[in-house]
């Protein structure tokens, strides 16, 4: 017996799901397990919603199949069982000279999720989308076992970048990764007083990496103020590490209550001095702030919370302005609000970015939420904007279908993979993804 | 610093796995011995990209054949020589209660099979008048229960052997580290109903390795579960044998 009954839930914790989970540890349990059961694969569940869920069914872990199966340091490819972490390929790639080409927000997720995602990170103005480093992947259906890259196989592979585990259980992967000059970030952090001044500097930027940490608490003439945050890859001295912490159990729910949220936010604008302020950051400081936090997201109580992340085109700033007016009128937002300005690049007809401005905003699960979330998605569709399927909990299947044009394709392509239905999620399930939309 | 090797008996184990991940973040090199070897290439490759020289060799605790190699090669690598032994099975007792043929095999994988290759081992630690042998038994050892009596009892015995080895490598400068794991997170674990209080194996081979520094003679991992087991132990008999824990 390798399956255990398990009640598991999205990093949102909104959603739940009781499944029965296999954890293989190695390539040939995997390969059996398979064998006994064609199901989804799992990483470390950091997307928000219900993305790994397959109530009533079985999925399997892929937390254990975590090495590195082959490296070059002269080109920097590396091959990879997919369950490895961001985090640990940048502890070991980066005082060697390399590191992920993108690392997104969190460093727990796996290379399999950030593949199901084509996540992005604070660089995707530069360097694009997780996927389109991605050099092939090995996918297994059952006894069945296809490699597919760029070329080869070229149809299934865009449909794996983004195709939220589609396509088949990603094993394994092969990256090309990004020189380092060295295992810290020169970080430059700048105040912006209102959402004009925020989207100024977001689009003046020239650095590599570049994101806007955005209160959306705050309403009026302070509107889309935040702190806006460049940094380089550089070689210097390491900062200590700081020691790890974890919250201990959930919090009450006046833990993230809105006088304490504005007053967080407020102090935490104002630790830019005005003048805005340089320093030496740790790799994964820089990246992987929450990281630092074990089990954050009990810091919004047992209910769990939403994490609502939508993009609009360029010329729809104004749109965003007009959700994020709704959002602080709201006073539902918690401290946790990016704002990022996202270049064109993506991997798969599901990848989320496109040219434009990304959103990014937590909210408690309380009863406003959904209907706020609601109202936002709305706006969002009007747009011509997108959510993104890592985050959502909340959507329904024809406003995602309209904002991925290319959703026919991928349905196409990831119903000639997986013609049983066999990988379907509980996500999958709740926007019916796998079938063709009927309103384009 | 004198350069070490460690030997890892059982190695596609993931505790086996967390602790050489762990000596070789501490540069040392190591032999990945195992009965599936295209697995234990995949962690030696693992380990070889993260800057030390890794090797998967066969080893089966059934197979005494396979225990000449290991030995050889660990003979010509330089400076001081450890070895962790995670090698154990642990079929359901009622398996062994319908086939008790299987108790054979559970007292050669956890107990005989490591105790003749540590033998071989021992005269190298004691020529190099250095070296330590990490021996994982288990809590389960500590006294029979209904539950796994079989395999407690080949984890007692393993223990006892230990013991016997530390008194013997003492003399010459060695080292035997007994670890008793309490419940922790592995695949022989994982659908086991009732456990409580589980382990991450990254934490139990961190407790191993501070226990290997410190030079600890019997270590429990958790720590706590030097406690459930003292109390466990002092249950008289006559209350125990009604028990079913």
């Amino acid at each position: 017996m390798v399956w255990k009954t398990t009640e598991y839930s999205g990093w949102g914790r909104v959603r739940t799901a009781t499944a029965e989970l296999a954890r293989p540890e190695r390539a040939s349990t995997l390969k059996n397990t398979l064998a006994d059961t064609i199901c989804p694969a799992i990483g470390n569940c950091r997307s928000y919603g219900d993305a790994p869920l397959n109530d009533g069914g079985r999925a399997i872990d892929m937390t254990r199949m975590n090495r590195i199966l082959d490296f070059d340091a002269g080109t920097g490819i590396v091959t990879v069982e997919a369950g490895v972490t961001i985090t640990t390929l940048a502890n070991i790639f980066a005082p060697q000279g390399w590191l992920p080409a993108v690392m997104p927000g969190t460093g727990f997720a796996t290379v399999g999720g950030c593949i199901a995602q084509d996540v992005h990170g604070k660089n995707h103005h530069k360097e694009g989308s997780f996927g389109q480093h991605v050099l092939s992947v090995t996918l297994l259906n059952g006894e069945k076992r296809t490699v597919a890259t760029p070329d080869r196989n070229a149809g299934l592979f865009r449909a794996t970048m983004g195709g939220i585990g589609q396509t088949g259980v990603i094993a394994e992967a092969k990256l090309q990764l990004k020189p380092c000059p060295g295992d810290v970030m020169m970080v430059t952090e700048q105040r912006a007083e209102n959402w004009d001044a925020h989207l100024a500097l977001l689009d003046a930027s020239q650095a590599s990496y570049c994101v806007g940490w955005i209160d959306a608490t705050a309403t009026g003439a302070s509107l889309g103020r935040g702190v806006v945050e460049e940094a380089e890859l550089a070689a210097g001295l390491l900062p200590k590490a700081k020691p790890s912490k974890s919250v201990p159990m959930n919090a009450p729910n006046f833990a993230l209550s809105g006088p304490i949220v504005r007053t967080f936010n407020n102090a935490y604008y104002r630790r830019v001095p005005t003048s805005g302020r340089s320093s030496v950051k740790r790799i994964d400081e820089f990246f992987f702030p929450l990281d630092k936090i074990h089990d954050w997201n009990r810091l919004y109580g047992k209910r769990g919370f939403y994490q609502f992340q939508n993009v609009v085109p360029l010329d729809q700033a104004d749109a965003l302005k007009a959700m994020l007016a709704e959002i602080a009128g709201a006073g539902l937002a918690s401290p946790l609000a990016v704002l990022k300005r996202m270049g064109p690049g993506r991997a798969g007809p599901l990848s989320f970015p496109m040219e434009g401005y990304t959103l990014a905003v937590d909210f408690p699960a309380r009863d406003a939420a959904p209907e706020l979330i609601g109202m936002l998605e709305d706006m969002t569709v009007d747009a011509g904007g997108r959510l993104y399927l890592a985050k959502d909990a909340l959507a329904t299947g024809p406003a995602i279908k309209a904002m991925y044009p290319e959703h026919g394709d991928w349905v196409k392509a990831v119903n000639k993979a997986d013609p049983d239905h066999a990988f379907e999620t509980d996500m999958v399930r709740r926007l019916d993804l796998r079938t063709a939309g009927g309103a384009s | 610093m004198t350069q070490k090797c460690w030997i890892i008996l059982g190695a596609t184990s993931s505790m086996a796995r967390a602790f050489a991940n762990a000596v070789a973040d501490q540069g040392a090199n190591v032999i990945l011995a195992g009965r599936d070897m295209e697995d234990l290439k995949r962690s030696a490759t693992d380990l070889t990209v993260r800057g030390v020289e890794a090797v998967a060799m066969k080893f089966d605790a059934r197979d005494s054949a396979t225990f000449g190699p290991i030995i050889a090669r660990a003979e010509q690598m330089e400076g001081v020589i450890n070895a962790a032994v995670f090698v154990g099975s642990m079929p359901p007792q009622d398996a062994i209660d319908a086939d008790p043929r299987l108790i054979d095999g559970v007292i050669k994988d956890s107990h005989t099979g490591p105790a003749t290759f540590l033998t071989q081992l021992a005269p190298i630690i004691e020529v190099r008048g250095a070296g330590t042998v990490v021996g994982v038994g288990s809590v389960a050892g500590d006294r029979g229960r209904i539950g796994n009596y079989v395999y407690g009892s080949a984890k007692a015995g393993f223990a006892t052997y230990l013991s016997g080895l530390r008194n013997r490598l003492t003399r010459s400068g060695g080292h035997v580290v007994t670890v008793k794991p309490g419940f922790v997170d592995t695949a022989m674990t994982w659908t086991v109903e009732g456990m409580f209080l589980v382990a991450a194996p990254e934490a139990v081979a961190k407790d191993i390795l501070k226990a290997v520094e410190k030079q600890k003679n019997v270590i429990y991992t958790p720590f706590f579960w030097r406690y459930i087991m003292l109390i466990i132990r002092h249950i008289p008999e006559f209350i125990f044998k009604k028990m079913s824990i």
